[in-house]
């Protein structure tokens, strides 16, 4: 298996072609069938690669498996060659394995929606360039990846292009993930102008070796970082990922939620050697994640869509990955992503088998006292709450506190700028246990808000769908626990071998005295119990009056948050449209605008003197005069 | 490269002053009196039949372009039988004259079609 | 020189027998114009391609720059564009089937003006002498003119033919006083002399001034920014399966004549001209992109489009460097196959009223031919430069080319462009996938779906397996490179 890499993406890859080529016609048993074949497959054979390599590296080296060279010529060269290393196989195991129990759980989810096989070719082709992303062993394979699931993303949130706001929803997050894609691609053209290669290894070497310019590898890893920002929906380009809950449910759980979004957390680690030698650019990583952090979380606070609550939940926790890779922590920042991808994928899950159950209802404000009615739900929904919030033991405490924790004791920022980030953490953290809990309260306590025919629907879902449900809710309890108990941690061990030794650089894991560890986990716990007790107490019996209530005594705040603080309107007015303004200015300025401006020349001409009417015999001679001053112009500049 | 091209530019503004000197002095000096005789073409003295822009049959620019499109290849003729003459000896004659042939048969493929198309019908 | 050099234009020769024989099927009559001027097309690309290919054998070890008195050359660079340019028109010759039988215009006239068009495009290929190469250009621009109006009672048509008839033969003027004045200096119409007199000469007015209206009329026929105004009006005019060959063979066979005259010829004043065509090179990309973003008519848009791409080939004539030339040959390559397959699909929509002209005429095409819209999102995404197709191949080498020769800044703004580019691509795309359309035939017929299915491997395979690609455009590159890239500024 080492040595045919290239399978595992394969699979699923095949997956899609069949069921894309063939889906329509050969039905859904078929289309089921390949889809689930072509996940475990892909699981199946990551597991045993994974096997096989820790036999052969029980130091944790790095294994290269070259497919082909895929571009020669002279200077510039690439090749198609994936890797397996520590943390490609965190990310294999994290992206595979949940990929399957999400193809499992659309079994159920998806049986009754037209498309079903166009939605199962879109979910492999997901997973195969997911794959590509992490196995990749260049910046260029995994920008093959990253554009690759970026395509998927944009057409599985437009899945339901019948109604109006999908393909918007799935067209801005394509153009927002461009933005990001330009500063991935000009940082691989420096790496390639500077570096002369984009191999992770050659280039972390390179740059561990030192005698690197600073401002090199600042610039290439705040470009990184504008890469990072758009994939992983931090501000300013977070917008797209709240509108791409117009996709399917379990699309926004894997996508949105547990693999691509924390393709940019795993880009800014897999580039550790760079990022620690640019303590600027990670200053930047830190506060751009701590500040997303705590405004998504205040957006969360007034949401009344279940999936919006969970998707600026999201952003926020997204931002908590990146306060961990900012300050130098990178593996608590990977253990939140993996923690993360558990719990987060559990609640969407959980929340699309709430909509399930309330027949495509998504509103809180009309749900309520579904407790009783889908009990496995509501379990498993309350045990990832427990996580998310930060509740010990369960899995999200021990990497937030981790994260946390090393904003504080980091040693690469001047102490006032950790507790800066720390703060913001802090009160992130807060918010975020206090909207989860409004959350269960809102949808799972209280009365039923909704009418009288969705009551009588309710039920709970099928097995397909519950089993994913079980099987994560119990990685969110145990998982946290399992892999990084403090001062016990097993993936920190395990991540070791990926962070090259530095001079100059601080370490990569660095040590934080017990007791301060634990004095923090003290107030983390704390912070998770204070959101909870405050929200069960407004909502657990009052339900929405607590809501009303905020907004009479703070209106304009409320507005805010329930506005999403006006950064779409911001955008749309400051760059969306006067861009359509300079489009519209550049076409009717070529057409229209210098036609207009010399058909004005040109009466004037024609009233100066009807000589020169002789020539106005349409717009081709606008252009002529256009083209004559372009070479006049032309010849002045050289001149 | 400003300086050498001075001179040029100067030309230029002195052509434009110089025309629309004389223009305007010959407006400002000379006389109005706008009769209808004065505002028709000059045709030699006689009076005009009828409207000067009318439409011409567009034939007639076809026959004039055909006319200058075979005209001009024909004179391509000349400077070929120039050189001809002074190297018109064993194989090198033979290609030149080949060369031609080839034009000319070119020339004549032209010439079917445009006849075929009755380019040359009224 | 004697009738033994033919053998160097034996393909031109044969090219131009059998297009003069074509023109005058219809007019004779007889039983020629029973068989099918379609397929007698194909049967005379298919000779031409044959007589290129024993050609290139049989003159492998000559001093290729000195063939047919120094106007003509037989190398590697022009058989990789020749090659190209007999498979563009092939495609367009299936292309244009069915464009022809709606009309009621002669078959036999219209691919006979293709293959005249095809020859001055080999001419220019093969130009090492400005003569040589302006000649060729004429006549593809006086072919295409009379393509571009080939619709005679569409106004339309008409109106584009007489636009692109004007301004083209202001810039044949154009270019030709260029070429006069780089005559005057060097005293040699010879890519190869003027670059010996060049590196002769510090600095010199008159030569600056040919240099740049030289440059000027190759941007008209490229389609650069300022030079760019006809684009649109052109494409949209034009029948659709002219302007497929206006902004695919034409623009390939001008991008030739640039890096050849460039690269051959004006390489000693790099310093000079690569400031001014970097200038075009950053308009022509801005402009191009974002004027296509609100354009309704799909023509028009890949009107646009091809200023930009335009743009982005002017980078690898910039960087004057082994990696540039490279670059601009995959580029012509991969660009042509991706837009054949786009006009391919417009052609195929154009049935009811010109369909196929709107972006909304795409919307539901996922729906109705799964096959055909991936296929378009592979071109779409091609030309957007975005991997495994092999547009980003295309790109790479290209931008990599710049950044080398110390034009980052220009790099930078390809890449912020190519992602912009992206925005207007993908509007066909969402018109695809996520609009429900009207339930209209598609008039799928088999030559379609043949260059649709030749350009998707090609783009495909090209983005996948690029190395023959790559191996073929370094070994067609390097006679023109020799002269140029390896010892830029020689004399100065």
């Amino acid at each position: 298996m080492l040595n045919t890499l290239w399978l595992i993406p394969i699979l699923p890859f095949a997956g899609f072609l069949l069921n894309g080529l063939f889906g329509k016609r050969l039905g859904k048993g078929f289309v089921t069938a390949v889809a689930l074949l072509a996940s475990l497959g892909a699981a199946v054979a990551g597991t045993i690669a994974v096997v096989q390599y820790h036999a052969a590296y029980p130091t944790g080296g790095l294994h290269l498996n070259l497919v082909y060279n895929w571009i020669a010529s002279g200077s510039i060269g690439a090749d198609i060659s994936f890797q397996l290393d520590p943390l490609s196989v965190v990310m294999l195991m994290v992206v595979t394995w949940v990929g399957f129990l999400i193809h499992l759980y659309s079994v159920g989810y998806m049986a009754h929606e037209d498309g079903y096989g166009r939605y199962f070719a879109y979910l492999n082709l997901f997973l195969a360039e997911m794959l590509v992303l992490i196995l990749g062993s260049s910046y260029l394979l995994m920008f093959v990846g990253w554009e690759g699931v970026g395509l998927c993303s944009y057409l599985l949130i437009g899945f339901y292009y019948q109604t109006d706001y999908a393909p918007a929803a799935g067209k801005k997050a394509f153009i927002v993930n461009r933005i990001g894609d330009f500063g991935f691609l000009v940082a691989m053209f420096l790496m390639f102008a500077y570096f002369g290669s984009v191999d992770f290894a050659k280039v972390s070497s390179i740059a561990a070796a030192g005698g690197v310019e600073h401002w090199l590898l600042t610039a290439i890893c705040l470009l990184l970082f504008l890469g990072a920002v758009g994939k992983s929906a931090q501000i300013p380009l977070y917008v797209w990922l709240p509108d791409a809950m117009a996709g399917p449910t379990p699309v926004s759980a894997l996508i949105h939620a547990a693999t691509m979004v924390t393709a940019g957390v795993y880009m800014v680690v897999r580039s550790n050697a760079l990022f620690r030698l640019a303590p600027g650019a990670m200053m930047v990583v830190a506060l751009i994640g701590a500040l997303t952090a705590l405004f998504a979380a205040t957006i969360g606070i007034r949401q009344w869509d279940i999936k919006k609550v969970l998707a600026y939940s999201t952003v926020s926790q997204l931002g908590f990955m990146f306060i961990g890779v900012g300050v130098g922590a990178f593996t608590a920042g990977i253990f939140h992503l993996i923690t993360h991808a558990f719990f987060k994928a559990c609640l969407f899950l959980g929340s699309g088998s709430v909509i399930h159950a309330m027949s495509g209802e998504q509103d809180m404000r009309k749900m309520g006292g579904l407790k009783s009615k889908i009990p496995i739900t509501y379990w498993t929904f309350a045990i990832a709450t427990y996580a998310i919030a930060g509740f010990p033991p369960f899995a999200g405490f021990f990497s937030k506190d981790e994260i946390l924790a090393s904003a504080l004791n980091n040693p690469y920022f001047p102490k006032p700028f950790s507790w800066l980030i720390w703060s913001l953490g802090t009160v992130a953290a807060f918010c975020t246990a206090y909207y989860m809990y409004r959350l269960v309260y809102l949808t799972f306590f209280g009365n039923f808000r909704g009418t009288h025919e969705q009551e009588h629907h309710l039920h709970e879902s099928p097995a397909s769908m519950t089993i994913p449900l079980i099987i994560l809710a119990a990685l969110s309890a145990v998982g946290g626990a399992l892999l990084g108990w403090p001062h016990h941690h097993f993936l920190a061990a395990w991540l070791k071998p990926i962070f090259p030794e530095i001079g100059g650089a601080p370490e990569a894991q660095y040590e934080i005295s017990p007791n301060i560890e634990y004095a923090l986990m003290l107030v983390s716990s704390a912070i998770a119990v204070i959101g909870w007790w405050i929200a069960r107490t407004r909502f657990r019996d009052r339900g929405l009056e607590a809501d009303d209530q905020f907004a009479r005594n703070m209106p304009a705040v409320a507005r805010g948050m329930e506005n999403k603080w006006y950064v779409d309107e911001a955008y749309g007015a400051t760059i969306v449209r006067p861009l359509e303004g300079l489009s519209q200015f550049l076409w009717r300025g070529i057409d229209a605008l210098i036609d207009g401006t010399l058909a004005i020349v040109g009466y004037i001409v024609a009233a100066i003197g009807d000589l020169l009417r002789f020539f106005q015999t349409g717009n081709v001679r606008n252009y002529a005069l256009m083209f004559f001053l372009g070479v006049i112009v032309f010849i002045w500049v050289l001149a | 490269m400003t300086h050498t091209l001075l001179p040029v530019l100067i030309m230029m503004l002195i052509a434009v002053v110089v025309g629309v000197v004389m223009l305007a002095l010959a407006w400002f000096v000379g006389g109005h009196a706008r009769t209808a005789s004065k505002q028709e073409p000059y045709e030699s003295g006689v009076p005009s039949l009828d409207e000067n822009r009318k439409r011409v049959n567009v034939r007639f620019y076809q026959i004039a372009m055909l006319f200058i499109l075979f005209d001009i290849e024909a004179a391509f003729l000349y400077p070929w039988a120039v050189i001809y003459r002074e190297a018109s000896t064993g194989a090198q004659g033979m290609f030149l004259f080949g060369e031609m042939l080839v034009f000319i048969v070119l020339l004549a493929v032209g010439y079917v079609y445009v006849w075929k198309k009755k380019a040359f019908d009224f | 020189m004697n009738w033994n050099d033919m053998i160097y234009i034996l393909p031109e020769v044969i090219l131009t027998i059998g297009a003069s024989a074509m023109l005058l099927v219809p007019v004779t009559g007889g039983r020629g114009a029973k068989l099918s001027a379609k397929w007698m097309m194909i049967i005379l690309l298919a000779i031409t391609a044959g007589a290129l290919i024993y050609c290139s054998h049989a003159v492998e070890n000559i001093d290729q720059s000195r063939q047919l008195q120094a106007m003509f050359a037989l190398d590697g660079f022009s058989i990789f564009f020749k090659l190209l340019f007999i498979g563009a028109i092939a495609m367009l010759v299936m292309l244009s089937e069915d464009f022809l039988a709606e009309g009621k215009y002669s078959p036999w006239e219209y691919y006979s003006l293709l293959g005249f068009a095809l020859c001055g495009m080999m001419f220019m290929a093969s130009g090492v002498h400005l003569i040589t190469i302006y000649i060729g250009l004429e006549l593809l621009s006086l072919s295409s003119y009379i393509l571009a109006g080939f619709y005679k009672s569409e106004l339309k048509s008409t109106e584009a033919a007489m636009k692109y008839f004007i301004l083209g033969a202001v810039s044949s003027a154009i270019l030709l006083y260029g070429i006069s004045l780089i005559y005057g200096v060097c005293g040699s119409l010879n890519l190869l002399d003027i670059a010996a007199a060049m590196s002769t000469i510090v600095t010199n007015d008159a030569l600056m001034f040919g240099i740049m209206l030289l440059g000027a009329g190759l941007c008209f026929k490229i389609a650069a920014v300022p030079f760019h105004v006809w684009t649109p009006d052109v494409y949209e005019g034009a029948p659709t399966p002219i302007a497929a060959f206006l902004s695919t063979g034409s623009k390939a066979a001008a991008f030739a004549i640039f890096a050849r005259i460039f690269y051959t010829g004006l390489h000693d004043f790099h310093l000079e001209w690569n400031y001014v065509l970097a200038t075009i090179s950053a308009l022509s990309m801005i402009i191009g992109n974002l004027a296509a973003i609100t354009q309704d008519n799909v023509k028009r848009m890949l009107g646009y489009s091809s200023i930009a791409h335009a743009g982005y080939v002017l980078l690898g004539v910039i960087s004057l460097n082994a990696l540039g030339l490279r670059g601009i040959l995959m580029y012509s390559v991969v660009y042509v196959f991706a837009n054949l397959g786009i006009w391919a699909t417009v052609l195929m929509l154009r049935r009811h009223q010109y369909a196929g002209e709107r972006v909304d005429d795409f919307e539901g095409l996922s729906r109705r031919s799964p096959l055909w819209a991936f296929a378009m999102v592979i071109f779409l995404l091609s030309l957007g430069g975005i991997p495994p197709t092999a547009g980003f191949i295309g790109k790479y080498f290209l931008f990599a080319a710049a950044v080398q020769a110390g034009f980052g800044w220009l790099a930078v703004i390809a890449v912020l462009m190519s992602a912009v580019s992206m925005f207007y691509y993908l509007r066909l795309v969402v018109a695809m996938y996520l609009r429900e359309g009207v339930e209209a035939e598609f008039a799928i017929t088999t030559p379609l779906r043949i260059v649709a299915g030749i350009c998707l491997v090609v783009t495909l395979a090209l983005g996948i397996v690029p190395s023959s690609l790559i191996d073929q455009a370094v070994l067609s590159s390097s006679h023109v490179a020799a002269h140029a890239a390896l010892t830029p500024h020689a004399g100065r």
